[in-house]
């Protein structure tokens, strides 16, 4: 079978458990549908986290930013596995024991003030929709590339599963869908990481082949730093992404954000206690972690395969570069997409790839007769999707890789409607225009909220604004500076009053997005288009990314500043404060 | 469960000695994150572990599995904390009605 008949194969199964699944747990009520009845086992809910947590971004992206910039990468590798354990020490099992839907019902209630709970729900929209418009992008692209559909039938594709589990089956649907998204995502990244560390180490556990010996006895990464280091570029295992306190700053500000993100959040409403909500996030940080220690090793074997695909021989030498008639297929593939470039600069019908920043490797490249890099165009997103490819491995794993990004992309949208959905019918209509909405009505108005999510997330999908880019970097700040301090004010602080927070939030979602639009010119990259092009800022753009963990700063500097000059917090909100940091009482 | 000392002495002594669990992990996290992942990876770099730097390895790996190894030792210190204090939650049947307030019993 080719390649082409797998994916229409494996998609299509896993597409079908999806819809199953959905008809099989249809929400009744609103506590099923926002919060799945709160009766999901603790290793059930890690699962369906680890697939909310883990987004495209993660799956396709990650290991492709890491390939190319090595030991800096590591900022992603640390910041988004040691977020979580923010989130599991600092609000998780507060915010379960508090025991309603949404996060911004808690910041309403604990702040005993209609303001706060609609600023919160602003900014959870607005987080959340620009998530959710990089996660249908990436549904659309992975369609079109390999089912070979223009990209709007792939996004009318992807619009019409989500519409079907998520609106039918509410966090009921959704929780067991993800769980069986995260088995599919998983087995799709470990497999060819598998199969690759086999390859070149011998060795099949991917995190032991990265430390492991190639069949020639070099360590592999020291293979790889002279590899790299040959061709101009900077050594692997210790090229950092800027200066140390960038590197730290960067950290920080992708542990933050993450941790403040409401689809996140309110997976751990959904457990039947505080100890379950304790446990699910140690077992949510098992499944994510098996991700991301696959992560380095595939980014690492990647570049290697890469480099000595297209350097086959000495450098310097006539014969040493890869002739351009002889690229193998998937070079030609991805070459019609556009995110693979290649120019003979230098008219020899061979491909040169190395830094040509890099002034006294320049020197000596031009003397080999090279004049400039020819690799123009490599597209740090199609690191993933081409590793089997580039490790000439089977047809039906390269088929996996698209089904698991798909899946890490419907699952993370899915909990981000979910989000939204949740934020306006119970927040905005029960919580403040309507407090006296039926159960039933309640849960038809979620659901025609959904639906208009996706509609929208539909639409900006088919029209990408220019800005999408720009945007994540927004919806990152805001997460970091808004929602992450409220809450952690809101659960350890009890002086911390009404205005506090008010002024908390609006201060550091104001310093956040005066700082994001500023850098318009760096951050509104044009030409991103494929599947990461919500990630390309991250990397380009250091300084807005980094920006989140100033405004959580300055949220939480104003927020006592203000907080310490007004007056106490009413009794009930202490009361809440007390009730909730202490489980069974 | 010891009744003797009130609701709010008991949650003040719960509060404090989960400030200090929590004190003592946050700290691990700092210490093999930022700080042998960012501040001291270079010292660390000098020693190999396998085919691995030790600096590269606690950057890309070793951080991860003690952040794994972090939240299940706060469980487990938590639970006993629970215990302890008398805060530990009876064991329920997951509620399958629409009880919208699973916490709204006020401890007498």
């Amino acid at each position: 079978m080719d390649v082409k008949t797998w994916t229409y194969l494996i998609v299509g199964i896993t597409f079908a458990a999806y819809i199953g699944i959905a008809i099989w747990s249809r929400a009744k009520s609103t506590n099923e549908f926002y919060v799945a009845g709160g009766g999901v086992s603790p290793i059930a809910n890690g699962m369906a986290t680890a697939a909310d947590w883990m987004s495209a971004a993660s799956f396709i992206s990650m290991a492709g930013l890491i390939a190319f910039s090595g030991y800096g990468g590591s900022v992603f590798l640390m910041g988004w596995t040691g977020g979580y354990v923010l989130l599991a020490l600092l609000l998780a099992p507060y915010l379960r024991k508090y025991g309603k839907f949404t996060v911004p019902e808690f910041i309403g209630e604990r702040f005993y003030s209609k303001t706060a709970r609609v600023v919160a729900v602003a900014c959870l929209i607005i987080i959340s929709v620009t998530y959710v418009i990089g996660q249908m992008k990436g549904v659309g692209v992975a369609f079109s590339r390999f089912l070979e559909t223009d990209y709007n039938t792939g996004l009318f594709i992807g619009m019409g599963i989500v519409f079907f589990y998520a609106v039918l089956g509410g966090m009921k649907g959704i929780t067991y869908t993800q769980i069986v998204q995260y088995v599919v995502l998983i087995f799709a990244y470990t497999v060819p990481a598998v199969f690759i560390s086999l390859q070149l180490t011998g060795n099949p556990i991917p995190q032991l082949g990265l430390g492991g010996e190639l069949a020639d006895g070099t360590p592999l990464l020291a293979k790889l730093d002279q590899v790299v280091k040959d061709l101009g570029f900077g050594e692997y295992t210790t090229s950092s992404m800027g200066s140390k306190l960038n590197m730290f700053a960067y950290t920080l500000s992708l542990m933050i954000g993450p941790a403040g993100l409401p689809h996140v959040i309110i997976r751990f409403f959904t457990v039947p206690k505080v100890s379950d909500a304790r446990l699910s996030a140690g077992w949510a940080l098992v499944f994510i972690a098996i991700l991301y220690t696959t992560a380095p090793a595939v980014a690492a074997m990647a570049r290697l395969n890469l480099s000595e695909t297209i350097q086959t021989g000495k450098i310097g030498s006539a014969e040493g570069n890869l002739e351009y008639e002889q690229r193998p297929e998937w070079f030609q593939n991805w070459e019609k997409t556009g995110l693979l470039g290649f120019e003979d600069k230098n008219g020899d019908n061979r491909i040169q790839y190395y830094n040509d920043q890099n002034e006294a490797f320049a020197a000596k490249a031009a003397e080999y007769g090279w004049k400039g890099n020819e690799m123009t165009q490599v597209d740090k997103d199609i690191i993933v999707l081409a590793n089997p490819e580039i490790a000439k491995l089977p047809g039906w794993v390269i088929a996996l890789v698209v089904a698991g990004g798909l899946a890490a992309a419907l699952s993370t949208a899915a909990g981000l409607l979910l989000a939204i959905s949740s934020a306006i019918s119970h927040d905005l209509l029960k919580g403040i225009l309507k407090p006296e909405i039926s159960e039933k009505d309640e849960l038809n108005a979620s659901r025609v909220a959904m639906v208009g999510a996706i509609i929208l997330a539909g639409y900006f999908g088919l029209n990408p604004p220019d800005f999408a880019a720009g945007t994540v970097a927004i919806a990152f700040g805001l997460a970091a500076s808004s929602i992450f301090p409220v809450l952690m004010l809101g659960i350890f602080s009890k002086r911390m009053n009404r205005q506090g927070a008010i002024a908390g939030m609006i201060a550091g979602l104001g310093i956040t997005l005066l700082y994001v639009f500023q850098h318009k010119g760096i951050m509104f990259i044009p030409g991103t288009s494929f599947l990461g092009s919500m990630d390309e800022n991250w990397f380009f753009g250091i300084t807005p990314n980094a920006f989140g963990a100033v405004g959580a700063i300055v949220n939480f500097a104003v927020a006592f500043a203000v907080s310490s000059n007004t007056e106490a917090p009413p009794e009930e909100a202490v009361e809440l404060v007390e009730r909730i940091r202490t489980p069974g009482d | 469960m010891a009744d003797t000392k009130s609701l709010s002495e008991r949650r003040q002594a719960y509060w404090r000695d989960n400030i200090r669990i929590m004190a003592w992990l946050m700290a691990v996290w700092f210490i093999v994150s930022y700080g042998c992942g960012i501040f001291l990876v270079e010292p660390l770099n000098k020693i190999s572990l396998g085919g691995y730097k030790l600096g590269f390895w606690m950057a890309q790996q070793g951080s991860i599995y003690v952040f794994v190894i972090l939240i299940f030792v706060y469980v487990r210190l938590m639970n006993q904390l629970d215990e302890k204090h008398g805060f530990a939650e009876a064991e329920t049947t997951p509620s399958t009605s629409s009880d919208t307030e699973p916490n709204s019993k006020e401890d007498a």
